[in-house]
């Protein structure tokens, strides 16, 4: 018994089966207390207002974009490595959940950056680094969709996944030296509140719970589909021959 | 290896189109500049290296989907992955053709477009040897989108969605360099990381091409 029994798409149905309507759940509680409690039951930042709570959904957001880029490229090197076909699916069904977790922390950072920074967007390294992650989502979103022959689909976007993630990284630190070189770094860090208060930090953990409990539950029903649709097209094929 | 670099770039020379074209599309898109902006000329020599490296950047994009294109439709592509040469070998050639045919023209034209624009001349050093290193990354980026985009028909716009974000680092160290040495600082260590970025792809990116090829002749 291993964990590769999983990547037996027959086995994987069962399994998943059994653990969605448990993650589903898991995550709509998660989510709902975890929200709840930092919207409604924490105090109000001294300095920032109650502009400070959208911290609940801007850093697991954040966190998350950047992990299942991660998990993609986990899933990608199983494909490469020891060809499986429910890796490959699963790399497949998590990037557009990867774009909107981007698009969610951009946005949420963009509505808080207002009131604090004074500016809906500012070409701060991390910010800058966002949109990259951003556009190297888009790109390899596009080319699943471009290639019509599943298998060269896979090994494709698995090499681009790899060669992405280099370049995303690069790109990450290049970003730092672009910026002090033109202007001063980092104009407010506020952001930097390390030793982060007790009361916000409960209801944030559990929010982070929630949002990687949310992105299981997705993966694996988007997962799911896609399996289906693949045998679907198996059932066609053969009725037509 | 050589017969094939020879081979691209006697096609690149005598098939019309490939050569000239990429000078051309740099030339036009500097003289749009002072149209879109104002011909201050102030302006236009604090923005002249990134427009010029931006202007390299889009103009390498433009031959890129005949790196391989051509050879995959008359299937001269087939023939060169059954010779003896391996297929790392040949993304190499296609990818050094590539940057003798368009990377190292578009260098040499930069100086004079360079000076179209502006460009103070502490510049002009630092933006011939940045565009020198960089293109050569430029090139091998963009024949590993090639690779990669082979088998698409009409892939030329996706080709450009997966190659521009790689393209990013090369595109802030160039910038950087020039940028610096108009302002005075030392664009050396930018220059160094530039070159070690270029390095990386020229080792790298011929196993990742040549696994994307093997993909798309299966």
């Amino acid at each position: 018994m291993s964990l590769w029994e999983y990547a037996n798409p027959v086995k994987f149905m069962a399994l998943s089966g059994r653990v969605l309507p448990f993650a589903t759940l898991l995550a709509a509680s998660c989510l709902f207390t975890g929200l709840i409690w930092g919207f409604f039951f924490t105090a109000d930042d001294f300095k920032q207002g109650s502009t400070v709570k959208i911290i609940f959904l801007h850093v697991p957001a954040a966190m998350m974009a950047i992990n299942i880029w991660i998990m993609m490229l986990i899933a990608s090197l199983i494909w490469l490595i020891r060809r499986h076909h429910v890796s490959a699916l699963a790399a497949r069904a998590a990037a557009p959940i990867g774009i909107t977790m981007t698009l969610i922390a951009l946005f949420t950072g963009a509505i808080w950056g207002k009131p604090m920074w004074g500016t809906y967007w500012a070409w701060d390294p991390r910010l800058t680094s966002f949109i990259i992650l951003f556009v190297f989502y888009l790109g390899y979103n596009a080319l699943w969709a471009a290639v019509d022959d599943d298998d060269t689909a896979a090994d494709l976007t698995s090499i681009l996944c790899m060669v992405g993630s280099v370049f995303a990284l690069l790109s990450r630190y290049a970003v730092n030296l672009w910026n002090n070189g033109l202007h001063q770094s980092a104009t407010l860090t506020v952001t930097e509140r390390s030793p982060i208060d007790a009361s916000y930090y409960t209801p944030l953990l559990i929010c982070i719970a929630g949002f990687i409990l949310l992105f299981i539950t997705l993966v694996l029903l988007r997962t799911r589909t896609h399996i289906r649709l693949r045998r679907t097209r198996a059932l066609l094929a053969r009725g037509s021959a | 290896m050589l017969p094939l670099i020879k081979r691209d770039i006697t096609l690149a020379l005598r098939s019309g189109g490939g050569f000239g074209l990429a000078l051309a599309f740099f030339l036009i898109l500097i003289l749009f500049v002072p149209f879109g902006v104002g011909p201050d000329r102030v302006l236009l020599a604090t923005i002249a290296p990134g427009i010029l490296w931006i202007g390299a950047l889009l103009s390498c994009l433009l031959s890129l989907d005949r790196i391989f294109q051509l050879d995959a439709e008359d299937g001269t592509l087939d023939a060169l992955a059954t010779a003896p040469i391996p297929l790392t070998g040949l993304a190499t050639a296609k990818a050094a053709a590539h940057w003798i045919t368009t990377g190292l023209p578009l260098t040499v034209a930069s100086a004079p477009l360079g000076y179209l624009l502006g460009l103070p001349s502490t510049g002009y050093l630092w933006l011939i040897a940045s565009l020198a290193i960089g293109t050569l990354s430029l090139s091998f980026l963009g024949m590993f989108g090639a690779a990669v985009t082979v088998g698409i028909k009409r892939g030329g716009l996706l080709l450009s969605l997966l190659v521009l974000p790689l393209y990013i680092p090369t595109l802030i160290l160039g910038a950087q360099t020039v940028t610096r040495a108009i302002n005075g600082d030392n664009p050396t260590a930018t220059l160094a990381f530039l070159a070690g970025l270029t390095l990386l792809t020229v080792a790298l990116i011929p196993f990742a091409a040549s696994m994307a090829l093997r993909a798309n002749l299966r």
